[in-house]
């Protein structure tokens, strides 16, 4: 067999390629490729838990309840109203509770596919971008199929905004998720750490920040869990926008603004230890 | 392609790449030989512009690499010492996904994994899981990988590590191909043999240090005798019968296992023994090579 | 004394007893020292993963706190079957104590065992010793029992405190927790010896989220049409929490022999499915 002649190395000096602005997107798009090899997971997890979830939660359990828990505008809405968006954000966060975890370890060490990337042109940070699209977009496919299950049910009040829904559900699932992947970055070796943010980070915020019911019922002292939990604001503002939960704009606004500042302070701290590691 | 000069990398307060000099011309294949932890690795990560240098200057294809990482690693090809491999996606597509990042299109990187796989003959296994590859192929697929952008420099870093002879053979015959094309070649080992058959000219270096420099046919001549004699007497007897074969050949080199004598003429030198009433278990007469003249430089044996 | 090729048992004599009763086909995948295995266990919990050991007991007690106090403020009484009133947290208590149950022997009888196998490589090394493969398997099930028995009893312990059992035969639901456990350890163990990439084990997960919802864990069956209630009534987590509830709530009938035989032959299946296959995979 001859070898085939291949253009290697010009000798000569070749115009200075410029880095790629959409490198980002490269990084995602082997996500994905990725991410085919479990689409099957993907399809399921996306269907199966809001339909569980709202058949089991919202109206199972809800046959128990001897009081509303919570009203809109227009009064007191059924409890699955109230449970809906809350269930819709611990799916995007418990997508990122995998994706931001183990997908990251094995690039760093498994697999190594993150040394790999590092030798061409892409910067560490446009990695970490990548990564953002990629998950970003397996959580919004979640939030529709959760939403479109959510109208199948008549689990919604509000048509006009509830529309905006996937895109909290997205922004809880990064708020949650990207200090998590700044975390998991730091980690040579996981030892159990991951299971341990699932059994003492992600279960007790699923538990206790007003998913089943108002942070209110708490004791007071435990209500500082909600506040710090992505959890509670991403279910709030669902509320807001899924059935008009009464609720003064300024808090509103709160929910937004710590949700943002998790999410983006997540993924500030993600670039920097990704950088540090690789370079 | 490659300018270095009193290279330094310092990890705190330890130095890794202690000031060294080195410069690659373009179509040369260029080796660091040193054992493991001689620094050998973090040159390849501060020419590959994925390191930053504490101290000197470092200028590849022109650019410095602080300043101009992306630009120099677009047209640098990497064969990393671990394999990288995407063993979740299939042989062909690793090569896909790669050319991506060098911001080819689609097309492109077809047609180039394709030449490639042809090229690293791994054709029949383009929709192969990874994991099912040998450790050759695997070898293969990661310097096709490196190839996808055409670079003008391909980086290996000890690339025939863990692999059997046969394989290594295969190896070093498409490294050989590239070679001839005109590739400009930097390669790390710690095999004697894989510098002596890939290196046009190469470092010696130990403890982040150059110890000497040349071909590997000038190294041995000015840093060894033409031939060894290598001599075994058991590992308890070794060095007492050393003493008394002081005088023979040229210097003499006590290991654990074995003596080596440096002599002009190994058949002379053999004679010499015998007739000093000494009867090794087993004698040899080989020609030197670059193990010697490390052995020669540092005073220890490359694989430990 | 003659050669020792002759005479060195393969076994140790002591352990050999149980070994030898068993089948011909048995006794080629069991050399009677599944203990090996659990030493191993705790061995590797101790240095490794003991925060995640220790979380196995803190889930359930989060689930009761959560729902059992902080839904049962809009609860209140759960009225049974049989007419009997109980507080929320009283009717979910034992089943959290089941679900635990089925989570902890699922977990290390899937997810443990198939990381092991096709990563960790850590049974190709046990089983180029004197060990068969079976050893491997119900020493990995034991040490899973023995981790679900300490939960257990400290949940047992929690519901105790808050005055959940309403019985004295509640402390008869750690045998039965025991029991549960094994039966769906032995299917579970069966299930992965199938599996072959972790794409396929993400099915099981798909399998048990139902399951906790819908088996009478949070409310009660009849919320259900008739049919749907048999359907759940076939699947054995609602026998592991009717089973438990039963226990705890002091409603000792005849009805919990029906549970109770429902994991003795879950158990016979699972064991009689994993020892052929083990068979096909390390001996055939």
């Amino acid at each position: 067999m001859s070898a085939p002649s291949l253009s290697t190395s010009p000798t000569t000096a070749a115009p200075v390629a410029a880095p790629h602005r959409r490198a980002a997107l490269y990084v995602a798009e082997h996500q994905f490729r990725s991410m085919l090899n479990y689409k099957w997971t993907v399809v399921m997890v996306g269907v199966g838990t809001p339909l569980f979830y709202l058949l089991g939660i919202g109206l199972g359990l809800a046959t128990l309840l001897d009081a509303d828990l919570a009203s809109g505008p227009g009064g007191p809405v059924p409890y699955v109203v109230f449970v809906a968006p809350a269930l819709l954000a611990s799916a995007t966060v418990s997508v990122a509770t995998e994706e931001f975890t183990y997908t990251v370890m094995s690039g760093f060490k498994w697999r190594r596919v993150f040394w790999g990337i590092n030798a061409t042109p892409v910067e560490p940070g446009s990695i970490v971008s990548g990564l953002v699209i990629a998950v970003a977009a397996r959580m919004a496919f979640g939030s529709l199929l959760y939403l479109a299950l959510m109208l199948a049910f008549g689990a919604v009040g509000d048509l006009w905004t509830v529309w905006l829904l996937p895109l909290v559900g997205v922004l809880g699932g990064l708020a949650f998720g990207l200090p998590l992947l700044a975390y998991a970055s730091t980690l040579k070796d996981d030892n159990g750490q991951f299971a341990a943010v699932q059994r003492f980070v992600f279960t007790p915020l699923f538990l206790f920040s007003g998913t089943f019911y108002p942070l209110e019922t708490l004791p007071s002292a435990l209500h500082w869990i909600g506040w710090i939990s992505p959890l509670w604001h991403a279910s709030e503002l669902g509320r807001v926008l899924s059935y008009g939960a009464v609720k003064p704009a300024w808090v509103t606004a709160v929910h937004v603004l710590v949700l943002l500042a998790f999410a983006i302070g997540g993924w500030l701290i993600a670039r920097r230890t990704f950088t540090r590691r690789l370079r | 392609m490659v300018h270095a000069q009193s290279l330094t990398k310092k990890y705190g307060d330890f130095t890794a790449v202690d000031g060294i000099d080195f410069e690659v011309a373009p179509g040369e294949s260029f080796g660091l030989l040193g054992p493991n932890g001689a620094g050998k690795s973090t040159t390849m990560r501060m020419v590959g512009a994925v390191s930053s240098r504490t101290g000197g200057d470092l200028s590849v294809l022109g650019l410095d690499p602080d300043t101009h990482g992306p630009q120099i690693r677009a047209q640098l090809g990497v064969v990393p010492q671990e394999d990288n491999l995407d063993a979740e996606l299939k042989v062909r597509d690793n090569l896909i996904v790669y050319g991506r990042y060098f911001g080819l299109s689609r097309a492109v990187c077809a047609a180039r994994a394709d030449e490639l796989l042809d090229f690293a003959q791994l054709t029949e296994k383009a929709q192969a899981k990874v994991d099912d590859l040998s450790g050759g192929m695997k070898r293969r697929l990661t310097i096709a990988r490196a190839l996808i952008n055409t670079p003008r420099v391909l980086m290996l870093d000890e690339p025939t590590t863990g692999l059997d002879p046969q394989a290594r053979h295969v190896l070093w015959d498409r490294l050989f191909r590239l070679k001839e094309q005109g590739t400009t070649l930097v390669v790390t080992t710690h095999y004697m043999d894989e510098a002596e058959q890939l290196c046009d000219r190469l470092v010696v270096v130990d403890h982040g240090r150059i110890m000497a420099e040349g071909s590997p046919a000038a190294l041995i001549r000015e840093h060894s005798s033409r031939e060894v004699v290598e001599l075994r007497f058991g590992s308890t007897r070794n060095a007492a019968v050393a003493a008394e074969l002081e005088g023979v050949g040229d210097r003499i080199e006590v290991l654990p296992d074995r003596i080596l004598i440096y002599t002009p003429s190994g058949e002379d030198a053999l004679e010499h023994v015998s007739r000093a009433g000494l009867h090794p278990t087993t004698s040899l007469v080989r020609r030197a090579s670059l193990e010697d003249v490390f052995l020669r430089l540092t005073g220890r044996s490359l694989i430990e | 004394m003659s050669a020792p090729s002759d005479t060195a048992p393969l076994v140790p004599e002591r352990r050999r007893g149980l070994a030898a009763l068993l089948p011909a086909s048995v006794r080629a995948l069991y050399a009677g020292n599944a203990r090996m295995f659990v030493v191993r266990g705790f061995l590797s919990a101790k240095t490794n993963n003991w925060i995640v050991v220790l979380s196995g007991f803190f889930e359930p007690v989060f689930f009761l706190i959560a729902m059992g106090i902080g839904l049962g403020t809009y609860i209140g009484d759960v009225e049974l079957a049989n007419g009997q009133t109980v507080p929320y947290a009283a009717f979910i208590a034992p089943a959290l104590l089941a679900v635990s149950a089925m989570n902890g022997a699922v977990y290390d009888s899937t997810w443990n065992v198939f990381f092991k196998m096709h990563f960790g490589k850590l049974y190709d090394a046990v089983l180029s010793t004197s060990m068969g493969p079976l050893d491997v398997a119900l020493g990995e099930i034991s040490y899973a029992l023995l981790r679900g028995l300490v939960y257990a009893t400290g949940f047992l312990t929690v519901m105790q405190l808050m005055g959940l059992n309403q019985s004295w035969t509640a402390i008869l639901s750690l045998p039965a927790v025991l029991l549960v456990a094994f039966g769906f350890a032995s299917v579970g163990m069966a299930i992965t010896s199938y599996m072959k990439t972790f794409q396929q084990m993400d099915w099981i997960n798909f399998v048990m989220l139902p399951m906790f919802l819908f088996s009478a864990t949070f409310f009660p069956l009849d919320v259900y049409p008739e049919a749907i209630q048999r359907l759940i009534q076939a699947l054995p987590l609602w026998h592991a929490v009717e089973l438990v509830r039963g226990l705890t709530l002091g409603q000792f009938g005849p009805q919990l022999l029906v549970h109770v035989g429902y994991f003795v032959a879950m158990i016979a299946v699972g064991i009689t499915f994993t020892t052929r296959r083990l068979r096909a995979l390390f001996l055939d």
